[in-house]
C-alpha cells in the first residue's frame, strides 16, 4: 500500500474559531420545514394529490410525475443508511462570523432555530446495504445551503478522517453557492475541501458525489465535480452560474431543461441518473465493487 | 525578502475599499502582459487545451525568469474595447481552465515553477461555459494545483473575482498587488443579493473585506507587493521590479525545500484557512 504522506492533524485553526459545544437547536417534528403537513400533500409538478404518510414512505417522491420533493439532511440518512444509524461528527460545529459580518450572528441563530440544524451540512459514518462509508448530506433548508466555514471545515475533516480509516466518502450535495456572509474565507473553503479530496484521491479511495437540487456556485466549481462517480437525482439543477445570472448576462431566456441533471448527462459530466428509490441500492453495489481488496 | 517591496499593512493612500475597487478595475492598469515582457525574458505563448479551443482570456507560456525556465499564466484584460472583446473581459471559459491545466502539468513534467497572474471579474457564466462544464475545470484546477508537484506563485494583479480566480490561486505563495481585491463576489452582486439594491456597492466592498490589507489581514495572503503613489498605473516598470524581487526570493527558497515538505505546506496553509 502507498503510504499517504498526510498527518490530520490541522484542525486548529490560525484565525476561524469553531465553536463545538452543543446548542440549543432543539424543535418540535411539526416546527421542520419540508416536511409535508397534512393528511393529503399535491405534487407541486403534477398536481396530484397524495397520501402523505405513503409520499414519505415513497421517498418523498410523486408516483405520478416523478416530482422530488425536498428532503433533509436527516430524511436523507433515513433513506440511505441501514436503519437510517448514523454515528455523526462535529454534530455541534459552528462557525463564528469570520467577518463580524453586520446582522449575520443574529441571522445564524435564527435558522438554527428555524431549522433544527447548526449548519448547512450533516456528516458521519454509516452502512449502506452493510458496506461502510462515511456520508455528508448538505441541507438546503440551512441558508439555501450555502458554503461557509462550518460546511468547509466538516467536509474537510470527514475526507481526512475517511483517508485515514481507508474508507469511501459518499456526499449529497446541495447549495445555492457561497455564503455571501463569511466573504474570502467561503470561497476558500472550495479550495480547503478540495485539497482533502485530491489526498483521499490520492491514497486511492472512492468518493461518489449525488447531486441533488439545486447543486450550484462555489459547490459546483469544487468538490461536487470532482468525484469519481458522479450521480444525480432527476430534474436537479446542477451548473456553476445561476440561471438568472446567465439569464442576465446574456439577455435572453434559457432554453428548457438548461442546466438539469439531464443535460449533464448529455453533455458528460454525470456518468448516471438515478431515481431516489434505486440510490440506496446503487450505492451499496458501487461501494461493494470498490471496497478495499488489499484488505481481504 | 526586502520590507520595501513588501510591505505587510498600510499603504501610501488612504483609499476606501470602493475607490481601491474602481482603482483595480482602471482600464490603463498595467496587465498581465505588460508584466510578463517587464519581467521574464524569451515568453513564448503557448495556445490551446487540446479539447476544445484556444481561450484568449487566459495567456500561457514559457520564459526565463533570469536563467530559470518557468511557465506563466495570465488572465488577461483588453486594454480597450476591440481588445477586451477579444479577451472576453479576462472571464475564462473552461477551455481557459483547462489550458491553464494543461501548461501547469507540461510545467510539472519538466520541472518548471509557476507563475500565475490572477486578474479576472469572475469565470465567465453563459451557455457555452455551463455546456463544457465550467464547474467541473475550475474543480479540476483546485485539486490538481493542490497536488502539482512544482513550486507554484500567484499574484493577484487587478480583480481576483471568485471561483474563476481562484482557479489560478492554490499556490505555494499568494501575493495580491497593493490596491488589487480578492472577493467571493463583485460589490454589485453582492449589494443585489444581499442589500437588494446594487448602487449599495460602496457599502458591500466595505463589508466584504476584499482588500489587500484585508486579506493579508486575515493570513489568506502571503504579502502586499507595493506599488507607486496614486497606483500601478503610474509606473509600470517599479511595480514589475517588485512582482519580479517577490517572485525570484520565493523561487530560490521553494526550489530549495523538499518536494514533500512543499506540498505538505501548500495544503496545511488552505487547510487553515
Amino acid at each position: 500500500m502507498k503510504k499517504n504522506p498526510f498527518k490530520s492533524k490541522h484542525y486548529a485553526t490560525s484565525k476561524i474559531v469553531y465553536r463545538t459545544e452543543p446548542q440549543d437547536v432543539e424543535q418540535s417534528e411539526e416546527e421542520r420545514p419540508n416536511v409535508p403537513q397534512g393528511i393529503m400533500t399535491k405534487c407541486p409538478k403534477c398536481g396530484k394529490v397524495i397520501y402523505t404518510k405513503l409520499l414519505i414512505k415513497n421517498y418523498k417522491r410523486c408516483d405520478e410525475c416523478g416530482f422530488n420533493f425536498k428532503v433533509s439532511a436527516h430524511e436523507r440518512f433515513a433513506m440511505i443508511l441501514d436503519d437510517g444509524e448514523l454515528q455523526e461528527f462535529d454534530a455541534h460545529m459552528s462557525t463564528r462570523d469570520p467577518l463580524n459580518f453586520p446582522g449575520y450572528g443574529d441571522k445564524l441563530v435564527r435558522t438554527q432555530k428555524q431549522t433544527g440544524l447548526v449548519d448547512g451540512v450533516v456528516t458521519g459514518k454509516g452502512l449502506i446495504n452493510g458496506n461502510p462509508a462515511l456520508v455528508g448530506v448538505m441541507d438546503p433548508a440551512f441558508f439555501m445551503g450555502s458554503m461557509g466555514t462550518t460546511i468547509g471545515e466538516k467536509l474537510a475533516r470527514l475526507f481526512e478522517r475517511a483517508t485515514k480509516e481507508r474508507l469511501s466518502v459518499i456526499l449529497f450535495t446541495a447549495s445555492g453557492g457561497a455564503r455571501m456572509q463569511e466573504g474570502i474565507f467561503s470561497l476558500m473553503q472550495m479550495a480547503k475541501v478540495s485539497a482533502a479530496v485530491a489526498k483521499h484521491s490520492e491514497a486511492g479511495h472512492l468518493y461518489i458525489t449525488v447531486l441533488t437540487d439545486p447543486t450550484t456556485g462555489g459547490v459546483t466549481a469544487s468538490f461536487a465535480m470532482l468525484g469519481d462517480i458522479i450521480l444525480a437525482e432527476p430534474g436537479a439543477l446542477i451548473g456553476f452560474a445561476g440561471p438568472r445570472v446567465i439569464e442576465q448576462t446574456i439577455g435572453q431566456k434559457l432554453p428548457e431543461g438548461f442546466q438539469r441533471a439531464e443535460f449533464l448527462l448529455q453533455h458528460g459530466f454525470v456518468d448516471q441518473i438515478v431515481r431516489r428509490d434505486q440510490l440506496k441500492q446503487t450505492l451499496g453495489t458501487l461501494l461493494k465493487m470498490h471496497s478495499d481488496r488489499t484488505l481481504a | 525578502m526586502e520590507d520595501a517591496v513588501i510591505r505587510h499593512y498600510g499603504g501610501n493612500m488612504s483609499l476606501t475599499p470602493w475607490e481601491k475597487v474602481k482603482l483595480a478595475r482602471m482600464p490603463v492598469r498595467p496587465t498581465g502582459l505588460d508584466y510578463i515582457e517587464r519581467i521574464f525574458t524569451d515568453f513564448m505563448e503557448m495556445h490551446g487545451d487540446r479539447f476544445y479551443s484556444d481561450d484568449q482570456a487566459i495567456v500561457g507560456g514559457v520564459a526565463f525568469l533570469g536563467d530559470i525556465p518557468v511557465t506563466i499564466i495570465a488572465q488577461q484584460k483588453g486594454r480597450n474595447t476591440k481588445e477586451n472583446i477579444t479577451r472576453n473581459f479576462s472571464m475564462p471559459h473552461p477551455e481557459g481552465y483547462r489550458k491553464a491545466l494543461r501548461l501547469m502539468k507540461q510545467a510539472e513534467k519538466f520541472h518548471r515553477p509557476v507563475i500565475c497572474f490572477i486578474d479576472t471579474p469572475g469565470a465567465f457564466c453563459g451557455l457555452g461555459a455551463e455546456e463544457r462544464g465550467q464547474g467541473e475545470a475550475i474543480a479540476g484546477n483546485l485539486a490538481e494545483m493542490m497536488l502539482l508537484k512544482t513550486p507554484i506563485i500567484s499574484v493577484v494583479i487587478s480583480e481576483g473575482g471568485s471561483g474563476g480566480a481562484l482557479a489560478l490561486g492554490v499556490a505555494d505563495k499568494v501575493y495580491m498587488l497593493e490596491n488589487s481585491i480578492y472577493a467571493i463576489l463583485s460589490p454589485e452582486g453582492f449589494a443585489s443579493i444581499l442589500y437588494k439594491d446594487s448602487s449599495k456597492a460602496d457599502q458591500a466592498a466595505r463589508d466584504m473585506k476584499l482588500t489587500a490589507q484585508d486579506l493579508h489581514g486575515f493570513g489568506i495572503v502571503d504579502g502586499i507587493i507595493d506599488e507607486p503613489q496614486g497606483g500601478a498605473h503610474n509606473d509600470y516598470d517599479m511595480v514589475a521590479a517588485n512582482i519580479k524581487a517577490v517572485i525570484e526570493g520565493d523561487l530560490k527558497e521553494l526550489m530549495a525545500t523538499k518536494l514533500e515538505v512543499m506540498l505538505q505546506n501548500r495544503y496545511d496553509k488552505f487547510r487553515k484557512m
